[in-house]
């Protein structure tokens, strides 16, 4: 389709002169060229936005209160059943692909049919949770104001009619007064729960806890052959306390969960069948259709909330991810505090006191490439070296009672915090260095004709101006850190860690423990995880606390960077 | 420092300030070697990891050692003579062996003392003809003279009287104490093997070049506990020549017969056919003269009298009938093989000539890791279960040896070359580590996950390349100031994601949408440029005054809006293409009409997030190099009359493509080095296929799955070590050369 060429006014496009209408002519210009690399950058930017905006909906949807629908499901030649539930996802599908599926699908119907994913919740019930159907099926759909929604400790959420409750096996409350005295008694569970976990992991495994290190001692007073009378008498003594401070908590414990298992509920799902829920196992209790939107989104900050403060539940599926944040927190912080003094020394080293030459130069480039080495080679070094070299000679030297069970020679959270920092340190090294350089010579010349020593000029002149750029290696090296999973699988997360790295059992920092991180959180539980379709929302969610996190770190550190110019913009004039 | 109101007065070289100077001065030299060791310290400690990597990786390498021990000559074997058989049990403290005349001796393994004996029940009359051993089972079974084969189960146990460990040797009958009568006819059996467990009891005898086959099933009664013996007799044919040596292959399926001078005949027991008869040396001169089998009895170790030992096992052949065929040989000296003995936890083996040298030889990696002259001409050899100890019964003495051969599994060919595995119809490429069967034979080949490796390098460029090197051209050549403020913290947005979270994207939500939306990917990668070119058109087709609302170099941001609506149409158009073209379904459509395997994670899906993860590497080098192209020579350009175009693609890119080229090596560095978008959007399958929609398995991935089960120190383990070795230097390399281009460059900005 070639114009008139030759005709029509000049026009400009960029910086150049075109005859108007010439396609070809447009082309040789090198417009297209113009437009194509622009056309890149649009791509990068959505691709970024777009992800973020998914992975943001996604997660935050997931601690809305979805009206739960309920409706007649009539797949063609079979009887109509009833079906309650939150619809969950819904998708148009050309009618050959649920042909496919094995579903009887009409010949002479519309191309496409919409798809839809039901949480269906009762899993105890129905087997499973979560079901595809035909969303032209789905028949007389409408939102009952009094079903209720309960979230439980196990087998998921439960969709229902509240029928009663009963304490006891005896009926409290019946039909209408049946809600209000549910939610009474659900704070009275909450509370009781508190209670028994305070009672079981603080209590108690304080206790078991205190055993384990008598039994320790024990061992190594017989491997030093210092095991006599008077020691047996003395670790005989302190176990008997500890047993008998034992069997207190645990009357107490045994009278708590007779309380606790005090109340049920009796529930009838959308085919009429009635079932009875312990009281004990529900955690929350909503009437999602009654709500206005004021409640619902008052409950979603609840929720938010305890995604943040509270344990995982059913294997990582449901519930909280605070260990996980925790875990991640801690190991960034130690790993902080290690890597800061290493890498500022190596800096300072490199640019104040190397001659500057050929070998510097090297070693500088070194430096800047193990910054892209990947990282799962760090976690192989560090799992060979850190873990079984140095964590096995510790364990030789100072954990002999507890042999043949590794306490250092294993992984744990001092060894994922130190093979974090070698791969951090070169971040570090960097971006000090950098802030090294650019100081003015005539700041450290002045400060020496004054007669400052070399290390004085470093210690009060040099190093607090560089300090916001080692400020920014740090937040990049602590971003860097927060983020990377790989090495991590080698040498110290678990899915699942009993306690918290930090606790009240003496010496209340226990290096030698696996910790939880939120980045193999998200791996774990979105590819291992025995439900994937339950435990999705919560990785989005998980997902996006790790995204806000590190893009946090990462435009603090461009905002400190900037602030850093300025300065020295000032200085420089 | 009282005086200080006066400046005239000040001493300066009070001995509080002398006192103090002298601190300075030596704080001034403490901080200097602080720093100096600090820092060295630290450089020093991350060079480390590549010599411990190295470190980890060296011992692979290494041949194997042997060390002889002092000789015994224990009266026991004076009397007894030269032993029928021998072995060793686990810890290398205790020997067995069979005399000629039917007692099973115990002995120390160190120093020769008799421990305890007992003498079999041998019918009189009979001697013993032939002893055969189980490949891993302390089974012995003695062929005696009258026909009939005593079974024998000879096993250790540990106890600890005085805390002390003592090894307890003890021998039973779990097929019985009386002699199984093998042949009805009661002629000698000269030749015997067995496979036996705990239950079940196979022999192959012969006589001559008669052939009897004997199974007996143990089976014990549910209620009574009382066992039963079945016993099963299968009738092969006679064969032409005298038998030298038989091997049956704990499957059931196979009975190897070595006869004549150099041939084998194969006889399929489940069918009782003969498979066929094969040749197993063709030099006229030579002749079989030793022959084994190797762990798990797959394959057949043919040693000749030219000190040849060849492998052999049955695999399909070109017309899809099973046959013997031979897979590697090798290569012990001059002289004739008189034993060949395999370990028993590896596929290796080790053999002995006439004239007294031992060769140490693996299978699989094809490798001879050691050959040693350990004696005076030849001699009875044994090897102990853990293939570390090996004894020597010769001329009445008695002589152990210490072997240390802790990684024959690898060699150059092993891990790079194709290799022909037991049960495989011809060499391929495999990377298949552990297996739950004890006797597996380890396939690790690194090609598979180098060729994922740089598949999905491949895939992941494909996308990043074009995409990051135009977006740095455009941002930093035609890019308005202001714009470009706004667009690079979005690009460092990009680079900061972590790989997890785009694994995960790519893996729970990649993958099953682009399935779901075949058509509309592939018509996004097309109708996406036709829609931006066509945008510039119209624009430029557009008037003035709405035109010259948009200054130049703000091209992306009219941009955006068209990107997300040609997305949209290209999406939403999927499911109707689908309809029109692919019968509803593309992905069958895919696998049906085309026969290309179809994952779910794929190439495609790794190639889409790891290109994500590229993109800002490539882009914040590329755009640092375009940008720092002295502004002269542009302007120069443009002074001469040249389009901006033109200014670009004849100077900018041409000066700055070092600079591009080493954000691309770059680029390639981190793709290749990825380990969780792989993790999470493949689904690991070692495969050697460029097909887009089959997933791989990286060097990365692999050692992330595969780490925190190996066993610390094991081949296995040291072969990841090597992987991650190799990831290394490939990275560190590419890196280097990068960071040298680019350094170069820079020089050569300066001088412009």
């Amino acid at each position: 389709m070639t114009l008139s060429a030759g005709r029509g006014p000049w026009i400009w496009i960029g910086k150049q002169a075109v005859k108007q209408g010439s396609l070809k002519q447009w082309f040789k210009s090198g417009a297209p060229g113009i437009w194509m690399s622009g056309g890149a950058v649009a791509i990068a930017v959505i691709m970024t936005l777009g992800l973020i905006s998914v992975i943001a909906v996604r997660g935050l949807a997931h601690f809305w209160p979805a009206d739960v629908i309920e409706a007649r499901y009539a797949v063609p030649g079979e009887a109509p059943r009833t079906i309650m539930g939150e619809v969950v996802q819904a998708e148009e599908v050309p009618l050959e692909r649920l042909k496919g599926a094995g579903l009887p699908v009409p010949e002479d119907g519309p191309k496409f049919m919409t798809r839809e994913l039901i949480k269906l919740g009762n899993r105890e019930l129905n087997g499973s949770d979560f079901a595809w159907v035909v969303g032209d099926w789905l028949q007389d759909q409408k939102k009952p104001t009094d079903v209720i929604a309960l979230e439980r400790r196990e087998w998921g959420n439960f969709y229902g009619y509240l029928i009663n409750v009963k304490e006891d096996g005896k009926i409290v409350a019946e039909g209408e007064a049946a809600i209000p005295t549910l939610r009474e008694r659900l704070d009275r569970i909450s509370e009781l729960a508190d209670q028994i976990g305070q009672l079981e992991k603080v209590d108690i495994g304080g206790i078991n806890y205190g055993l384990e290190r008598l039994r320790l001692r024990e061992r190594g007073l017989e491997l030093d052959n210092a095991l006599d009378a008077t020691a047996q008498a003395d670790l005989a003594a302190e176990r008997s306390e500890l047993e008998a401070r034992y069997r207190t908590f645990e009357d107490q414990l045994v009278s708590l969960r007779q309380d606790f298992d005090r109340d049920s509920l009796t529930l009838r799902d959308a085919t009429g069948r009635e079932t009875e829920v312990r009281l004990a196992n529900v955690v929350h209790a909503y009437q999602p259709n009654a709500m206005s939107t004021l409640q619902k989104l008052g409950f979603y900050f609840a929720k938010l909330w305890e995604f943040l403060s509270t344990d995982p539940r059913e294997a990582n599926t449901e519930g909280g991810v605070f260990p996980a944040i925790f875990g991640t927190v801690m190991m960034t912080l130690i790993m902080a505090v290690i890597v800061t003094p290493f890498g500022v020394i190596a800096a300072i080293y490199l640019r104040e006191y190397a001659k500057q030459g050929p070998l510097t130069r090297l070693i500088r480039i070194a430096v800047n490439n193990l910054a892209g080495v990947p990282a799962i080679v760090y976690g192989v070094f560090g799992l060979g070296f850190f873990v079984y070299v140095l964590g096995g000679s510790i364990d030789q030297l100072f954990f002999r009672e507890s042999l043949p069970s590794p306490t250092f020679g294993t992984p744990g959270l001092l060894w994922a915090s130190l093979t974090l920092a070698i791969l951090a340190v070169p971040v570090v090294i960097v971006a000090t260095e950098e802030g090294l350089a650019r100081i003015p010579r005539s700041v450290r010349e002045g400060s020496l004709a004054l007669g400052a020593t070399k290390a004085e000029t470093l210690w009060k002149v040099v190093l607090p101006m560089a300090s916001p750029a080692m400020m920014t290696g740090l937040i990049l090296a602590v971003a860097r850190a927060a983020g990377e999973v790989a090495p991590l699988m080698l040498v110290g997360v678990v899915k699942l860690a009993p306690t918290l790295p930090v606790n009240l059992n003496y010496p209340y920092l226990h290096l030698d423990q696996k910790i939880m991180h939120l980045g193999f959180h998200i791996f774990d539980v979105g590819f291992q995880s025995p439900n994937v379709e339950a435990a999705r929302p919560l990785v989005y969610a998980t997902a996006l606390l790790l995204v806000l996190i590190i893009a946090g770190l990462n435009l603090s550190a461009v905002a400190i960077r900037n602030r850093l110019r300025e300065k020295y913009k000032a200085l420089d004039s | 420092m009282t005086e200080t109101r006066s400046p005239a007065r000040i001493d300066f070289d009070s001995p509080t300030l002398r006192r103090k100077r002298r601190w300075r001065a030596k704080m001034d030299r403490f901080t200097r070697w602080y720093v100096l060791v600090g820092g060295l310290t630290v450089l020093v400690a991350i060079t480390l990891i590549f010599f411990y990597l190295a470190y980890v990786v060296l011992p692979l390498f290494k041949g194997a050692s042997i060390s002889a021990e002092e000789p015994q000559s224990p009266a026991w074997m004076q009397q007894a003579g030269m032993p029928l058989a021998l072995s060793l049990e686990e810890q290398n403290e205790v020997g067995m062996q069979i005399s000629a005349a039917g007692e099973m001796i115990f002995f120390n393994a160190a120093d020769g003392s008799e421990l305890s004996r007992q003498a079999l029940p041998i019918p009189t009359g009979a001697q013993i003809v032939t002893v055969a051993q189980d490949l891993v089972r302390p089974f012995v079974a003695l062929g005696l003279s009258n026909g009939q084969a005593l079974v024998v189960r000879h096993s250790y146990a540990s106890v600890y009287p005085e805390g002390k460990r003592v090894i307890v040797p003890r021998v039973d009958y779990p097929y019985g104490e009386a002699p199984i009568t093998v042949d009805p006819q009661g002629r000698a059996l000269e030749h015997l093997s067995l496979t036996a467990d705990d239950e079940q009891l196979t022999l192959a005898a012969s006589n001559a070049s008669e052939l009897q086959v004997f199974k007996l099933t143990l089976e014990e009664n549910m209620l009574t506990g009382e066992t039963t013996l079945e016993s099963q007799r299968i009738d092969l044919p006679r064969l032409a020549q005298t038998v030298q040596a038989l091997y049956l292959d704990p499957r059931g399926q196979w009975l190897y017969v070595i006869n004549g001078r150099v041939s084998a005949d194969v006889f399929d027991l489940r069918d009782r056919t003969l498979n066929g008869h094969y040749k197993l040396i063709d030099d006229a001169s030579n002749q079989v003269t030793a022959s084994a089998q190797l762990l798990g009895g797959i394959s057949l170790l043919i040693g000749d009298a030219k000190g040849g030992i060849n492998q052999w096992f049955m695999a399909r052949g070109n017309d899809g009938e099973p046959q013997l065929q031979r897979v590697r040989g090798f290569k012990l000296g001059d002289a004739p093989i008189t034993q060949i003995v395999a370990e028993q936890r590896r596929k290796g083996f080790i053999a002995l000539d006439n004239k007294g040298n031992l060769g140490v030889f693996h299978s699989t990696a094809h490798r001879t890791l050691l050959v040693d002259k350990i004696a005076e001409g030849s001699g009875l050899l044994t090897l102990s279960p853990r293939a570390n100890h090996v004894l020597l019964a010769h001329e009445g003495q008695l002589q152990g040896f210490e072997l240390n051969n802790p990684h024959p599994e690898i060699s150059w060919s092993a891990l790079w070359g194709k290799v022909w595995y037991e049960s495989y119809d011809k060499p391929s490429y495999v990377w298949q580590s552990t297996s739950a069967s004890n006797d597996f034979e380890p396939k690790l080949s690194l090609a598979p996950l180098t060729f994922g490796t740089l598949k999905a390098a491949f895939y992941a460029m494909l996308l990043a390349a074009p995409l990051a090197i135009a977006a740095a051209v455009y941002t930093a050549y035609f890019m308005a100031p202001r714009m470009r403020r706004k667009v690079k913290p979005v690009i460092e947005l990009m680079e900061a994601l972590p790989t997890v979270i785009l694994g995960f994207f790519a893996g729970l939500f990649l993958a099953p949408y682009v399935e779901g939306h075949l058509p509309g990917i592939f018509s996004l990668l097309l109708l996406t440029p036709i829609g931006i070119i066509l945008t510039g058109f119209i624009w430029s087709r557009l008037p003035e005054s709405i035109r010259f609302r948009m200054p130049e170099g703000w091209e992306s941001l009219l941009l955006i809006p068209v990107v997300l609506l040609t997305g949209w149409f290209a999406l939403s158009m999927s499911p109707y293409l689908e309809t029109w073209f692919f019968g509803g379904d593309m992905r069958l459509w895919i696998s049906h009409d085309l026969g290309i395997t179809y994952d779910q994670r794929n190439a495609l899906v790794v190639g889409l997030a790891m290109g994500f993860a590229v993109i800002p590497n490539i882009f914040s080098i590329a755009e640092d190099a375009i940008f720092s192209v002295p502004r002269s020579l542009t302007y120069g350009s443009l002074a001469l009359g040249a389009t901006p175009w033109q200014t670009l693609t004849r100077v900018v890119i041409l000066t700055a493509s070092p600079g591009i080229f080493s954000a691309l090596m770059i680029g390639m560095g981190r793709a290749v080095g990825e380990t969780m978008i792989v993790l999470m959007a493949t689904g690991n399958t070692p495969v050697m296929d460029w097909n887009i929609f089959q997933g791989m398995r990286t060097l990365a991935a692999n050692v992330a799955v595969e780490m925190p089960e190996s066993e610390v120190g094991g081949t296995h383990y040291r072969v990841l070590f090597l992987a991650a070795l190799v990831l290394l230097s490939f990275t560190f390399v590419m890196n280097t050369l990068a960071e040298i281009i680019r350094h170069r460059l820079r020089k050569k900005y300066a001088s412009l």
